[in-house]
């Protein structure tokens, strides 16, 4: 009897909790569901996102050594932020990063946006090769780094073979990764190849977003096609161009994949971003203190440029 | 004088426009898809046509680097190979030409499967939490909801690399380096930021009255939100899932760094499919071209949908 009851328990018990459970659903208000639905993300981004960072702050504090567990975690006050912010070779590290993010952005704005005008003309089949053109930027951008340097290599890579076939250069006498002139130009040039589709879709939004009436209006006007241009197409653009720069820029600030993949950093640290500072410090040097500092400076930079791209978000969503 | 402005509304360009436009734009779209061609032609190159110079476009078409992807050979003398029976099967028949035997299968299969197990298990845990909050928020009154949302998408900015310091650390405490449930949390908190956001903007499309309805009727507001806002979201949702797995399917960072082998996916494995004296190109090439062609049928299938998946819901036309 006694035995029956034990086995009939966990079987009732869920059954009913379950329809408890369900009433009390049921008559929740709408407050109640509010907060029912919207903890879990914000338990989940506390856990995987908030608390690590306060772990960082913390650690970036001291001379912490995640390989070395045994040594005594010293407080070093504000010395891991001193010494970085004072540390030329970071500086460098920084002037890659900005050669890195400037010219690939000023390159992909160009090209995407020039893009965006002859798409927009709409002949015949456009959306076909649009849609041919958007295919690099879905990739994993390791896989891309990955590939491309099968297309660097000096005497049978394609890019070589193409350069040698239109310039008359033999294709072994320069690389692409390798030379240290040419390797910052090469993270520029394959990011400038996987990203230019974005510039130019954010473009092509904002170009479709300007009414005919305003053209047709400056038509009546008798403005020239390029008065057109700078008083009406550009400035109807630019709220959506800023948002394709802001996005790229935090994104290539921060570049590590791709880079990692392609030139390792290389050759020496000629093409070594941030990021890749940061991984060599991390998990090679295992200077976890010192990085965490870093890690600490790249949020606050990422933080900012984050505030004014929602910002920019925002006011293209009124649109 | 050319007088072409007259002939044509400024609005719909000439002819002629249009059609040196095209012609700039199939150049660039050729250009551009150049080496996402050559790789997919070097996976069915041999080793030696695929380095070889000047580069080859047509070459025998060879499924060496899929052999070799999928399985381990080894160099034996000539000796061995004259002892061995005939060859079984195409993959051996290749090896044996080029003087090897298979060992055994390769680690491919398995970080192909773990891909797909992260993949879907972060994308379904995202879409899940992600059109919960999307649904609380679009339709609510949350104090602080501009700050939430916020939150929300600001967690998606942070550096990989300063983000996995302490994930490795908290990882290693709570022995999640290298597990599925490990990728799989990590990834779901990456990507739900994207789901909140793309869901809201669908969500907030869906017109209140049917919910207003359901409530008149009767419906409890649960009842509401699964009988009449879930079904019209499904599209929102399957885009926001395709764009969830894409992600997690192309990351390399976290991968990287806190994944060695059973739980490693298939962006840090494939640049290491080494062959004779460094990579194997063709395998390497088979192993892209395999990884990204899945990535290209869902680009393809969600060209509508792309332009609100990369500016966060935003911008929808």
């Amino acid at each position: 009897m006694s035995a029956r009851i034990d086995v009939e328990q966990p079987v009732v018990a869920p059954a009913a909790s379950s329809s408890l459970i369900k009433q009390r659903l049921h008559g929740m208000s709408d407050r109640g569901i509010a907060w029912l639905f919207i903890t879990p993300t914000i338990v989940l981004l506390l856990a995987i996102n908030i608390f690590p960072l306060i772990w960082t702050i913390q650690a970036s504090f001291t001379n912490y050594r995640a390989n070395m567990g045994w040594l005594k975690v010293r407080n070093v006050g504000t010395g891991n932020y001193s010494d970085i912010l004072g540390d030329p070779d970071l500086w460098t590290g920084m002037q890659t990063t900005a050669h890195f993010v400037f010219w690939s952005i000023l390159f992909e704005v160009v090209l995407g946006f020039g893009l965006a005008l002859l798409v927009n003309r709409k002949f015949r089949g456009h959306s076909f090769w649009t849609t041919i053109i958007l295919l690099p930027m879905m990739l994993s951008p390791a896989v891309v780094g990955n590939f491309w340097t099968f297309l660097f290599q000096p005497q049978v890579g394609l890019f070589n073979y193409v350069v040698s076939f239109f310039s008359g250069i033999a294709p072994s006498s320069f690389q692409m990764i390798g030379d240290v002139g040419l390797a910052p130009w090469t993270i520029v040039l394959v990011d400038t190849w996987m990203w230019t589709p974005y510039v130019m879709l954010i473009c092509l939004a904002g170009l479709r977003s300007i009414p005919d009436s305003i053209y047709e209006a400056a038509e009546v006007d008798r403005a020239s096609t390029w008065r057109t241009f700078w008083s009406v197409t550009l400035p109807m653009v630019v709220p959506f161009l800023m948002l394709a720069v802001l996005f790229r820029a935090i994104e290539n600030f921060k570049m590590f994949d791709m880079v990692n993949l392609l030139t390792n950093g290389g050759p020496g640290s000629l093409t070594e971003t941030v990021s890749i500072t940061l991984k060599r410090a991390a998990f090679e040097k295992w200077q976890t203190g010192w990085s965490s500092a870093l890690a600490i400076i790249l949020f606050v930079a990422v933080f900012g440029a984050a505030n004014i791209y929602v910002k920019v978000l925002n006011k293209v969503k009124q649109r | 004088m050319t007088g072409v402005a007259t002939a044509h509304s400024v609005v719909d360009a000439s002819a002629r426009t249009k059609w040196i436009s095209g012609v700039v734009v199939v150049i660039y779209a050729l250009v551009t898809i150049t080496p996402l061609l050559w790789i997919f032609l070097t996976s069915f190159k041999t080793s030696a046509d695929a380095v070889a110079y000047p580069p080859k476009v047509f070459s025998q078409p060879s499924l060496e680097g899929y052999c070799n992807l999928f399985n381990i050979s080894s160099r034996q003398t000539p000796e061995f190979m004259a002892s061995l029976p005939p060859a079984q099967g195409y993959c051996d028949k290749v090896a044996r030409e080029r003087g090897m035997v298979i060992a055994g299968p390769s680690k491919t299969p398995g970080r192909l499967m773990n891909s797909l197990v992260i993949g879907f298990g972060s994308t379904f845990l995202a879409v899940f939490l992600g059109t919960l909050a999307a649904y609380a928020l679009s339709r609510f009154r949350v104090p602080i909801k501009d700050d939430l949302l916020f939150f929300i998408l600001s967690t998606r900015f942070m550096p990989p690399i300063a983000v996995a310091i302490p994930i490795y650390l908290m990882f290693r405490q709570l022995g999640l380096l290298d597990s599925y449930l490990g990728m799989i949390l990590l990834y779901t908190a990456v990507n739900v930021s994207l789901a909140v956001w793309l869901l809201k903007g669908f969500i907030d499309e869906i017109p209140r009255e049917y919910e207003e309805a359901a409530l008149v009727d009767g419906y409890t507001r649960l009842q509401a939100f699964v009988k009449t806002v879930l079904p019209q979201a499904t599209t929102g949702i399957a885009a926001t899932a395709v764009f969830c797995l894409i992600f997690s399917w192309n990351e390399y960072a976290f991968a990287v760094l806190l994944t060695s082998g059973n739980a490693q996916t298939m962006p840090p494995f494939i640049p290491f499919i080494i062959g004779e004296g460094g990579q194997d190109w063709p395998a390497v090439a088979a192993a892209t071209t395999l990884f990204v062609v899945p990535i290209l049928v869902f680009t393809v299938l969600l060209r509508k949908q792309l332009l609100r998946g990369i500016t966060f819901g935003a911008v929808r036309k």
